[in-house]
């Protein structure tokens, strides 16, 4: 379908007014929710996920697409929710206790929000159990923990044996990140997943919310 | 404020141009050139012909001064203008007339084939950053005397680009021919220049007899000519820079003297390439900072004598696509640019210019990109007042999508290609570790494998398939080497 099609490039050029209005134009006709969704708006983003792998695309326009879906999926949502379907996921996001560096931190709240997750930033120097709390309050199913530092990097086993000692692996899954974490690092402390940069913590909280 | 560097004051340019000058009223040039001796005797020069010598007249100098063109433009084979070499403009060229070329497969230096020179001229169609071709290495599979027209031949036939060639022969009709064929007439390539030639003085102060009948063709044909005196500092040079900044300068002038008594207007560029003398190998290191210095000072003298420039800089004395290469070549590029000359020979080059790696011309490219943005310099753009942005950014936390951002960013930051490694340790591992050499060679493949046939009408490419062939058989060759690759 050509309205479809317009959907898409119209995400891919990040214009979030003409998505708009093609968005209710395609409910107007009578198209299926999930057909918008997954072949326009989500096919869109795979091609814009595509270009910035080969570096065709950087950050920026990445997220002005990312803002088009988002004020895609605003129209979506009454219809999304009437239908049930489920939403992409929350994720709580901190600098571990004792680090107080945010930059790459930021950088991933804005690009999964940007994505079409929902973000509770809890900031700088926050303790595990922090982490956990607020996951439980808001119902997210992952934790992204960063670190900066080497001297900040022990703490964040914490978090992960926090999950273990009441029971929710598997329900609460954590991500982690920083510098100078290594793929290594992360598996020796039991974490469920590590990003090397802003953009791979996207495709690891896909992959951790099932939503690859 | 476009950046320069200067090495020279105008009062040390003019003690090394009046010395020159000095040198060529006293000292004079051996010119093996009958014709061109009597020419010049004709202009005032004073010449012997049984000696083969001329001592030249401050008027004859003024009056080549005069009439040599302060700028002019190259147009490509499609007749598009391409280069305008005037003021500070810059453009890049791969490094020229290599004798051999570095095996992709085997990582070593070879002799080079017609299909290698396919895939070469292929390759500098697709680079951005490189504006004209190069003859840049020498086919060793055909007659020795056919090796300088058979490299334009295979140029002009693969690449759109213009190209900056030389001679070895005296046979300057076959290059001739390629030209006028290429652009339809003699009219229209005198209008439209399609290659620039260079002839190299030999030291101290003489034209051979080759490089002074080249000079003499050229300016008959007003095909474009660079200068290209080597003095080699400590060898066959004075050992200081400004002494062999006087040797190129005198040497040079003579050859501006040269093409403008034949052809007054004829398009001349103030090149060179000068070295310094490693006394330790007896080599000629291009790559050495005293050489690039030199390159620079006749830059000054170039732009003094109010004349479009040329320099050999952005290359390396390397073997291999190394740590060396890498340093050599960024550095020299910053500085041939930023001393503003025209044309910046060089890229591709190991060697002492013995070898030409595509490889190490995809990475120069590269090297060239960052030089053009280094150029661009510091400019405002939309940052007075800066209140309203830092309010965004205040209320934001960040800029990462802000107007000011998306519209800058591409003016302010030029992204390198996939060669540069910008990407973090992980990313870099993910994909594959690989090192700059091996980007690089995936790169020549898919450029040699993207590039677009030439749109040389058809015609005027069997007409070119035909000379070539024709000069072929002169030369005692049966059939030209397949042209498949």
């Amino acid at each position: 379908m050509d309205i479809l099609k317009d959907i898409a490039a119209s995400l891919m050029a990040g214009d979030d007014k003409k998505i708009v209005e093609e968005v209710n134009q395609a409910i107007e006709m009578k198209m299926p929710t999930t057909e918008i969704l997954d072949d326009g708006l989500i096919a869109g983003m795979n091609v814009v996920g595509e270009k910035f792998r080969k570096d065709e695309m950087y950050i920026p326009e990445v997220l002005l697409s990312a803002r088009a879906m988002a004020a895609a999926v605003e129209v979506l949502k009454p219809l999304l929710i009437a239908e049930d379907v489920p939403s992409r996921g929350k994720v709580v996001l901190g600098s571990i206790q004792g680090d107080l560096h945010d930059i790459g931190k930021n950088l991933v709240a804005i690009m999964l929000e940007g994505a079409g997750f929902e973000v509770v930033d809890l900031g700088i120097d926050v303790p595990a159990e922090k982490f956990i709390e607020t996951a439980l309050e808001e119902d997210a199913s992952v934790v992204g923990v960063s670190s900066l530092l080497t001297t900040t990097m022990p703490k964040m086993k914490d978090v992960v044996d926090l999950v273990e000692e009441r029971g929710l692996s598997g329900k609460i899954k954590v991500l982690v990140g920083g510098a100078p974490l290594t793929e290594e690092f992360a598996q020796s402390i039991g974490a469920d997943g590590y990003a090397y940069d802003a953009a791979n913590a996207v495709e690891k909280v896909r992959t951790l919310v099932g939503r690859a | 404020m476009r950046p320069t560097i200067r090495f020279l004051d105008d009062q040390l340019i003019t003690r090394i141009i009046d010395e020159a000058r000095d040198l060529l009223r006293t000292l004079g040039v051996t010119i093996h050139n009958q014709e061109v001796l009597s020419l010049l005797g004709d202009h005032g020069a004073e010449i012997d012909l049984s000696t083969e010598h001329t001592r030249l007249t401050d008027e004859i100098i003024d009056a080549a001064l005069k009439t040599a063109p302060s700028s002019f433009q190259l147009f490509d084979v499609m007749g598009n203008q391409t280069h305008d070499f005037s003021g500070d403009n810059v453009y890049f060229t791969p490094g020229s007339a290599a004798v051999n070329v570095m095996d992709s497969a085997t990582g070593d230096a070879r002799r080079p084939t017609t299909a290698d020179y396919i895939r070469y001229a292929k390759l500098v169609g697709g680079l951005k950053h490189i504006a004209a071709q190069s003859t840049a290495f020498i086919p060793a599979d055909v007659a020795e005397s056919l090796q300088d027209s058979y490299r334009l031949f295979l140029s002009l036939l693969f690449c759109e680009k213009p190209v900056i060639t030389g001679a070895f022969t005296k046979n300057f009709d076959i290059i001739r021919d390629l030209q006028q064929i290429v652009r339809g007439s003699a009219e229209e390539l005198k209008e439209k220049p399609l290659t620039m030639i260079s002839v190299c003085p030999t030291a101290p102060f003489k034209w051979t007899e080759a490089a002074s009948q080249n000079l003499l063709d050229c300016a008959r044909n007003s095909v474009p000519v660079e200068y290209i005196s080597m003095p080699l500092s400590g060898f066959m040079a004075p050992v200081t820079v400004v002494g062999s900044l006087i040797q190129h300068t005198a040497e040079t002038l003579s050859g501006i003297v040269i093409s403008q008594t034949v052809n007054p207007g004829t398009p001349v560029v103030y090149g060179g390439a000068p070295a310094i003398f490693d006394m330790r190998f007896e080599t000629t290191p291009m790559g050495a900072v005293e050489t690039m210095m030199i390159d620079c000072g006749y830059v000054e003298i170039g732009k003094f004598l109010n004349l479009p420039t040329q320099t050999y800089t952005a290359m390396s004395d390397a073997k291999l696509l190394d740590a060396q290469a890498g340093l050599e070549t960024g550095m020299g590029a910053a500085l041939g640019a930023l001393a503003g000359a025209n044309s910046i020979s060089g890229p591709g080059i190991l060697d002492f210019i013995n070898t030409l790696s595509l490889e190490k011309l995809v990475v120069d490219n590269e090297i060239c990109g960052m030089t053009f943005r280094l150029l661009e310099g510091i400019q405002p753009r939309e940052d007075f007042p800066s209140q309203p942005l830092f309010e965004e950014f205040l209320r934001d936390k960040h800029l990462i999508i802000a107007d000011h951002t998306r519209k800058h960013l591409r003016d302010e930051i030029a992204f390198p290609g996939p060669t540069i490694d910008r990407a973090n340790r992980a990313r870099w591992q993910e994909r594959g570790a690989v090192t700059i050499g091996q980007i690089a060679s995936s790169e020549v493949e898919r450029l040699v494998l993207e590039a677009e046939p030439t749109r040389l009408d058809k015609g005027k490419q069997a007409q070119l398939v035909e000379r070539m062939e024709r000069a072929a058989l002169s030369a005692g060759m049966d059939a030209l080497p397949q042209r498949d690759a």
